[in-house]
């Protein structure tokens, strides 16, 4: 048994980003946990990751959210891009993102997100697929529009199964 | 030399609040159930992770502890299909909720965990957040469950419900926060 969890990479805003990406992962790990702790620069919608810069309709995802009035369930499918959230504003966010076998080239890839946003937004849960059996080497995040706020950080965990 | 379990293993360098990884069983070929045993009892609180594939989508997946099938177990869960969410609860169950069975080529993605699995004074509280999503179906669902039982967890079993077994690739690994 050994002891896991492990940084891999970190990256703290020092002024505002319209993308965001952590390149050369290793393959040494089993899942990876991507945690972003910041906000947007203004009102933005949606934000997004893709996987070794795939931007083809690879993507597709399924979420439910709640925004202390009204609770639903969403879909997207053959997408361009694998969905973090919605609803992202110059509130605090904490998205944990959940990838997991990321280095196997057998499977499909699975995320887990949990998205939480202080102020005029929701709170949502979503699994989103990406339809390749390519390991995963790196993760470029972006908004759909406006920018990562200075001080938005970035940071990568490996867990390594036994 | 005398052989050691594995399982028994000492966490060897790991401190107290450690995220240590004691088993993983990872499919050559389908099968039925997945059991993680003979692991020590040295931590706060477990955690399955894991990923599956499946020969038949859309069965719960069933968490039992110590082999108990009894009406020992209640659930509560909250999920949502793409179009509408929704929520339950039973009681009385013979198992714990973990998710659900995926497809053949989408893998659906678990993360099960078991609070206070060692404790002697407690029912012991599972929650887990599973999905599946297979570009025009599928699933996200959050689950909470206990088991009705003070006895310490000494083995836990994955199976589905119905005649869904986990297909070849389907992998689970089992972690502990060190005590």
């Amino acid at each position: 048994m050994a002891t896991t969890y492990t940084p891999i990479q970190s990256t703290t805003l020092s002024s505002s980003q319209s993308s965001v990406t952590l390149s050369s992962i290793p393959s040494t790990h089993t899942d990876l946990i991507l945690i972003i702790n910041g906000s947007m620069t203004a009102a933005t919608g949606a934000y997004s990751l893709r996987f070794n810069s795939d931007t083809g309709s690879n993507y597709s995802m399924t979420g439910i959210y709640g925004n202390g009035s009204a609770n639903g369930s969403f879909r997207a499918t053959n997408q361009n891009r694998a969905y973090l959230g919605d609803g992202a504003n110059t509130s605090q966010l904490v998205n944990i993102i959940q990838i997991f076998n990321y280095s196997n080239s057998t499977t499909y890839k699975t995320l887990l997100t949990r998205k939480n946003q202080i102020t005029s937004s929701s709170i949502e849960a979503l699994v989103d697929t990406w339809r390749s059996t390519a390991a995963i080497n790196s993760i470029t995040i972006f908004p759909d529009s406006n920018s990562f706020a200075s001080g938005t950080i970035f940071a990568l965990y490996g867990i390594k199964a036994a | 030399m005398s052989f050691i379990p594995l399982g028994f293993l000492a966490a060897s360098g790991a401190a107290a609040g450690d995220f240590v990884s004691i088993q993983t069983v990872s499919l050559s070929s389908s099968q039925s159930s997945v059991t993680f045993s003979s692991f020590a009892n040295t931590f706060k609180h477990l955690q399955i992770r894991g990923i599956s594939l499946a020969s038949v989508s859309d069965e719960n997946l069933r968490i039992r502890f110590n082999s108990d099938s009894g009406s020992n177990y209640a659930r509560h869960y909250l999920g949502g299909n793409g179009s509408s969410s929704f929520s339950g609860a039973t009681p009385n169950e013979t198992y714990a909720l973990g998710g659900l069975s995926p497809n053949t080529s989408a893998p659906g993605a678990y993360v099960i965990d078991i609070l206070d699995a060692f404790s002697t004074n407690k029912y012991k509280t599972v929650k887990s957040f599973y999905g599946d999503d297979k570009n025009g179906s599928g699933y996200v669902l959050l689950c909470s469950g206990v088991w009705l039982n003070t006895n310490e967890i000494t083995s836990i079993s994955l199976s589905f419900t119905g005649s869904a077994n986990f297909n070849s690739y389907s992998t689970f690994s089992l972690y502990g926060i060190k005590n």
